[in-house]
């Protein structure tokens, strides 16, 4: 037992690694303050990525209609802002807590399934929910989106137009529920989602009750995307129907797998490569973008089955 | 009203039949292999741009196409078969999942690089545009002619797996592949000429519609998700599941449009959820 506990609390140690990395998050408002707004989209896509990395990489469900709880925070944030007030930190409250209903709800359901059954229902709960989106127009502005609102700071700082602010506050976002994620991966729970992901039948047979636990995840990956997508409409001021659609679900799975599903830093390494890639190539000419990521997919599948960090992270231990 | 009614399941039944051609290909290998190959589309992509190239480009008629863009489908899917998915047969639902994605991407934009993104369109013989008339209902004829194609190709291919030796040898992978091996059946075999042979049929699919939805590169990913319904519901690996499932997908399609109009595909993603849910293995699935 008391080689299990040192062992929890071993892995749980922040390695001097880390401590850079989020040392260099800090950067861009330094090194590449024009690119403020990118560096913004980054975070906002880290942290979808890293929601989608909690319930791909460690509970093994795949999911292609994660964007569902994306939008569902997005359009919260967006009337909140649009009919009531405009404080943004209660409304990313709400759109968690909204996406968090919402991945509670179909959690009931996504649990009994697997394999194709799985992949095809969650990309049908995602595509239902757009097409509910684009009919209720009333409600969410339908395919023009929803306008007219603008949130103007938070705590004081306002959203300027170099989007010191936003960056900021996505970046505070994402290292908030990182921490969040970080904590729940190294808990035993998290330990018992990876022993559900390896195998789900022989879990129950060791006390830890599949089904609640791959429920209790799924509530919280939609949560934290909730929070994704919120953050995307106070940054933005603006809310498409593009937050709910298939892509967007299709994006953040490329991304996590990119960067490598299964580890904590995957969904963001992923989301600053990926992004920086679109935004270098998609500029020359935005339709063949689509050529690289499907390079990029191949790619990553045939040769780098654990994505870019698992790749280093072997390379490392061949170097020792 | 009631002729409305019957035109609506006429077109809608016309419609199921390119999507019948599209999927078939699919559900027998997913049957037959657990390949979960997101790129079949791609293969009536394949068959829709020679059929296209051939006809509008080299005027070649319309009705000689057919068989070619059958044929390059069929080829380029052995080819991709032989050099990259057989690596994957072992692999997880979700690689091979995203290793076909980045097959989609790849070819929308090849093709839009070849053919730009508009919408492509093809010239069809006279006798098959205009309408006729039938006891006060009328019939496209293009729609008439996608009936018989398809009601055709259904037939054959039933004839196929039911009455060949071949056929025998395919039903006995999709049955229990690891017991057909065990009885001398060459599964890798098989399994590449069934690949083909659905590439084929989906390139001759994706050449049909042309006439009826356009072509343009998104086709592989818009058009997916009506094959992964119909191969969802139909069940794997069940030509008669997947006929049933693809007519009542494209009648509640067209009924859809026409009825409620402002629902757009939301009857369908609602009808698949359910239908998976009550039944997650497919109407006629044995899995």
């Amino acid at each position: 037992m008391a080689n299990a506990s040192a062992h929890f609390v071993a892995q749980a140690r922040w390695r001097p690694l880390e401590f850079v990395f989020w040392a260099c998050t800090l950067l861009p408002f330094f090194v590449t303050p024009s690119y403020l707004s990118l560096a913004s989209q980054i975070a906002i896509t880290a942290l979808f990525a890293l929601s989608l990395d909690l319930i791909l990489g460690y509970a093994g469900i795949v999911s292609l209609g994660h964007a569902a709880f994306f939008g569902v925070g997005a359009y919260t944030a967006g009337l909140i802002a649009k009919h009531y007030w405009t404080e943004p930190l209660s409304a990313l409250a709400l759109a968690g807590l909204a996406a968090g209903v919402a991945g509670y709800a179909t959690s009931h359901i996504i649990v009994r399934f697997r394999h194709l059954a799985l992949i095809m229902l969650t990309m049908g709960f995602g595509l239902l929910l757009a097409e509910a989106a684009n009919s209720a127009s009333d409600l969410t502005g339908g395919a023009d989106g929803l306008q007219g609102f603008h949130v103007p700071g938070v705590l004081g700082f306002k959203f300027d137009m170099f989007g010191r602010t936003a960056y900021g506050y996505s970046l505070v976002a994402l290292f908030l529920c990182f921490l969040v994620a970080r904590r729940i991966i190294h808990s035993p729970f998290g330990l018992a989602l990876r022993g559900i992901r390896e195998n789900a039948t022989r879990m129950p047979a060791i006390g830890a009750p599949s089904r609640a636990h791959l429920r209790k995840a799924y509530t919280i990956a939609a949560v934290v995307a909730g929070v994704a997508g919120g953050v995307l409409t106070q940054t933005t001021s603006t809310v498409s129907l593009e937050v709910l659609s298939f892509s967007r679900s299709a994006d953040v799975l490329v991304i996590l797998i990119l960067g490598g599903a299964g580890r904590l830093y995957g969904g963001i390494v992923g989301a600053i490569i990926y992004m920086v890639a679109r935004d270098q190539f998609s500029g020359a000419n935005p339709q063949y973008w689509y050529f690289w990521i499907g390079v990029m997919l191949v790619a990553v599948v045939m040769f780098l089955p654990n994505g870019i960090l698992g790749g280093l992270s072997a390379l490392h231990k061949k170097s020792q | 009203m009631l002729s409305s009614l019957a035109s609506v399941l006429f077109d809608g039944f016309a419609y199921g039949m390119l999507l019948f051609l599209l999927s078939v290909g699919l559900s027998v290998t997913l049957g037959m292999m657990n390949f979960v190959n997101l790129a079949h589309c791609s293969f009536a992509m394949v068959g829709g741009y020679v059929t296209v190239h051939l006809a509008s480009r080299l005027g070649w008629p319309f009705l000689a196409t057919l068989p070619v863009a059958f044929l390059a489908a069929a080829l380029v899917s052995i080819v991709l078969e032989r050099l990259l998915y057989r690596r994957l047969y072992r692999a997880s639902d979700l690689d091979q999942c995203l290793f076909t994605i980045g097959i989609v991407f790849i070819s929308i934009a090849t093709y839009a690089w070849f053919y730009s993104t508009e919408q492509q369109s093809v010239r069809v013989p006279g006798w098959l545009t205009g309408t006729h008339r039938i006891g006060g209902l009328t019939f496209a004829n293009y729609r008439v002619f996608l009936v018989v194609v398809g009601l055709a190709i259904t037939a054959l291919l039933i004839l196929f797996l039911e009455r060949t030796r071949f056929g025998a040898q395919v039903r006995a992978a999709v049955d229990n592949q690891r017991m057909a091996r065990g009885l001398g059946i060459d599964v890798d075999r098989a399994f590449m000429l069934t690949f083909a042979l659905g590439g084929g049929l989906a390139g001759l699919g994706g050449a049909l519609s042309i006439q009826i939805v356009g072509l343009d590169p998104t086709f592989a990913l818009s058009y997916l998700v009506y094959v992964l319904i119909v191969v969802a519901v139909g069940g794997l690996g069940s030509i008669g599941g997947s006929f049933a499932a693809a007519v009542v997908l494209g009648i509640s399609d067209m009924a859809g449009k026409y009825y409620f109009p402002w629902l757009g595909a939301f009857l369908i993603y609602l009808v698949m959820v359910a239908l998976l849910m009550w039944r997650p293995a497919g109407l006629f699935g044995k899995r």
